[in-house]
């Protein structure tokens, strides 16, 4: 690195996007092309900030559109080097097309998304519209419930993306306002150790390498198109061992230890909710209080998105009799994404727990341990009936009549 | 600029190593081939080159095949000059990090696009990059239509043609409006150097091109590119339609540097008049019905007065 040393403390009081851009500045990458939108735009303009007093020595385009960040991430990429952008709600559905694009073209891309409701009605809130807009994009994604984590996932994210057995690009979700706009303690790693664990990019099949010339974004039929995409999810599928590497790597540099699935209270769990993102830490709150009243209450997210940890998930409930899936974002038509997904993981099980899906906190409404905890006393119901007391889904904490569906 | 390269001639260009392959599907009598090949063989550096999706793209890389003899990305319709400039950005930096050693000769960076590419859908994209100051050479295929998706307007498609979206009928003489004057507003971006060109006069095409690749900074070169498909004409008269478009001065060649000094580069001996230019292309039969005459009076009205205005401009140096 060419560029100047920034001092940092052991712990550091920074918010989710300086987590990011911190992540950025001390994974060397190349080429951040970038365009802002709320709650994400901090992420770009801290990283533009350290370029502009010389502590990055890569170079910031900032493009006139979120389609054409990608774009631009998608060709730098292909030259040969380490790009990243970060990105939320309408600039994510802008970039979308281009999403597909750098997944099926296997070229490694860091996205930091920070997760906000997507329009209409227009809101800049954190929900979980933009992170399920992803969902077959054949990015891996990742998620993460802090600041803290916010840092550690971005950093590993270019450890995953660039690995020779993964080569696709990632998703680094933090949820909007609650972790990109609150400060919090965040050990960073030093520069040095930050830099040697992710390691030098290696390109491959580079625009730029002139004694090999290739062929990127070609055109495929029937006989070939298949073969491409099976080859693709292979990758992405096999991705999940080298996420749990990279973690385990991790925790040996950083002392910090993550999970594909996150859990607590779950060793004797008969009823727990499955969510994303920030509603983890509080829910883990709630089942503390829950366990004082005697309710076996525990909690699971999935901290791996894609590819998704269906068996993990699955071996995670296996002993909980009652269980919902929280989903923070408009179902359009159907029971919530993460309903489906922890259904499909829980279909071939034996123990087959009642499943409930719960649709909250939309355009950043709060989910609070109040709240949590009433969840878990109906859920506890559900148990202790061995069936469902109510419909299949409820949208929770919205104002009006109570609004639920599904009946079996 | 002035270190210009000296033009190849027809037969060191037909013997040049081929960047472009013959082994593409593009119709025979395309002209985009024709157009490519010599934009490619127009200089022995290394080239980066990006394709906007099109017939261009989708003819030229079906896997497991490719014709392209140099670096070579396809992302989307609308972003082949994104594309390029994050190649060209990251050229930059890897020169500075040290990992292009600095004795690496620099490639050139090329984003070819059709004129749907250019003139519509990637137009936002062109015109930020062009903001920006990357770089590269961007070269508008120029067919007057979507081609590729079997002859929409697009526009720069001329009034009066008949295309699939806006096709001629009782009530209609088809395409509407006039074309896009897509070199003033290219020109407009602050680009040092814009201009013209025609496969059929190749050594002013292939003099501008290499004048592009020696400019530093974005270059927008707008190609006519003659459609057998879709302008209905054989296969083997190519080259008299560009002959045409260029003799009857509805596609005038000339270039503006800086956004300000302009030359024109070819004056038509015979200027041919523009009806027989579009005589020559069934996709505008229908003008010559008597309901629809005067739009040819139009056309010839508009090609002089532009021509007109071309000169003065030339003359004015402004
Ligand atoms: C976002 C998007 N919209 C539409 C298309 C469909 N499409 C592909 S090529 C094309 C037309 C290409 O026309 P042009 O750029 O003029 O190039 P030509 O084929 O004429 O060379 C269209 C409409 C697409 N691929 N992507
Ligand atoms: S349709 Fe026209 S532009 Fe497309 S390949 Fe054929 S001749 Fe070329």
């Amino acid at each position: 690195m060419n560029s100047k040393q920034m001092e940092l403390n052991t712990v550091e009081v920074w918010d989710g996007n300086m987590a990011n851009a911190q992540a950025l500045r001390q994974a060397a990458v190349d080429v951040v092309a970038a365009y802002p939108i709320t709650p994400s735009t901090a992420t770009v303009e801290n990283y533009a900030s350290m370029h502009a007093n010389g502590y990055v020595d890569g170079e910031v385009i900032m493009v006139e559109s979120e389609h054409a960040a990608m774009s631009g991430c998608v060709g730098a990429g292909a030259a040969g080097g380490r790009v990243a952008t970060a990105t939320s709600s309408q600039g994510l559905a802008l970039m979308i097309e281009v999403l597909y694009q750098a997944s099926g073209m296997r070229i490694p891309v860091v996205l930091c998304l920070v997760n906000r409701a997507l329009a209409a009605p227009l809101n800049v809130n954190g929900d979980h519209s933009d992170l399920y807009l992803t969902r077959d994009s054949g990015w891996v994604s990742l998620d993460s419930f802090s600041p803290q984590e916010a840092y550690d996932m971005t950093l590993m994210s270019f450890k995953i993306s660039e690995h020779e057995k993964v080569r696709l690009p990632v998703i680094s979700n933090q949820d909007g306002f609650m972790t990109s706009h609150t400060a919090q303690n965040v050990r960073p790693l030093s520069d040095e150790v930050a830099y040697n664990f992710i390691g030098d990019y290696k390109p491959l099949n580079a625009m730029l390498d002139f004694s090999k010339p290739v062929t990127h974004g070609v055109q495929t039929e029937h006989d070939w198109h298949f073969e491409h995409k099976a080859k693709q999810h292979a990758a992405l599928m096999a991705s999940k061992e080298v996420v749990k590497e990279v973690f385990e790597e991790f925790e040996k540099v950083s002392g910090r230890k993550y999970n594909i699935v996150e859990s607590y209270g779950m060793e004797d769990a008969e009823v727990a909710i499955v969510c994303l993102g920030t509603t983890y830490e509080s829910a883990i709150l709630a089942v503390d209080k829950l366990k004082e009243e005697g309710i076996k209450a525990g909690v699971v997210a999935p901290r791996l998105f894609r590819p998704f940890p269906l068996v993990e998930i699955a071996q995670t409930l296996q002993n909980a009799k009652a269980v919902a899936c929280m989903d923070r974002s408009a179902p359009g038509g159907t029971v919530g994404a993460l309903y489906n997904e922890v259904a499909g993981a829980l279909f071939n099980t034996s123990a087959r727990p009642v499943l409930r899906n719960l649709i909250y906190g939309l355009g950043g409404r709060d989910m609070t341990i109040n709240e949590l905890c009433d969840i878990y006393r109906d859920l506890n119901k559900d148990a202790k009936a061995g069936k469902l007391t109510g419909k299949i889904q409820k949208l929770t904490g919205v104002r009006g009549p109570e609004l639920s569906f599904y009946e079996l | 600029m002035s270190n210009q390269k000296e033009i190849k001639n027809l037969k060191t260009f037909s013997t040049a190593a081929e960047r472009f392959e013959g082994s593409h599907v593009l119709c025979p009598g395309c002209a985009h081939s024709i157009i490519v090949r010599e934009v490619l063989n127009a200089t022995n550096d290394n080239l980066v080159v990006s394709a906007a999706t099109g017939c261009l793209e989708v003819c030229t890389a079906i896997y497991p095949h490719t014709s392209w003899d140099c670096s070579w990305i396809h992302i989307g319709f609308e972003n082949a000059s994104t594309a390029i400039a994050g190649a060209e950005t990251m050229n930059k930096v890897l020169r500075k990090k040290g990992r292009i050693p600095a004795d690496t000769p620099q490639p050139k960076f090329v984003a070819f696009g059709g004129d749907g590419a250019t003139y519509d859908i990637g137009f936002q994209f062109i015109s930020g990059c062009f903001e920006r100051g990357h770089d590269f050479m961007y070269v508008c295929l120029d067919n007057e239509v979507y081609a590729n998706t079997g002859g929409q307007r697009s526009s720069s498609t001329p009034i009066g043609a008949s295309t699939t979206t806006a096709p001629a009928g009782t009530v209609s003489y088809g395409e509407k409006k006039n074309k896009k004057d897509i070199l003033s507003i290219m020109a407009a971006h602050g680009s040092p150097y814009v201009a013209q060109v025609a496969p059929n006069k190749w050594k002013d095409m292939v003099k501008k091109i290499q004048r592009g690749f020696d400019t530093e900074g974005p270059v927008f070169i707008n190609a006519m590119s003659a459609c057998t498909t879709e302008w209905r004409f054989k296969p083997d008269q190519t080259i008299e339609a560009s002959d045409l478009a260029t003799d009857s001065l509805v596609f005038p060649l000339y270039e503006i540097i800086d956004g300000t000094e302009l030359n024109i580069t070819y004056r038509p001996k015979n200027i041919v008049p523009v009806r027989d230019y579009l005589a020559f292309q069934p996709r505008f039969k229908h003008l010559f019905a008597p309901e629809n005459e005067h739009i040819i009076e139009e056309w010839q009205k508009r090609v002089d007065a532009r021509w007109e205005y071309l000169q003065r401009r030339e003359e004015a140096r402004v």
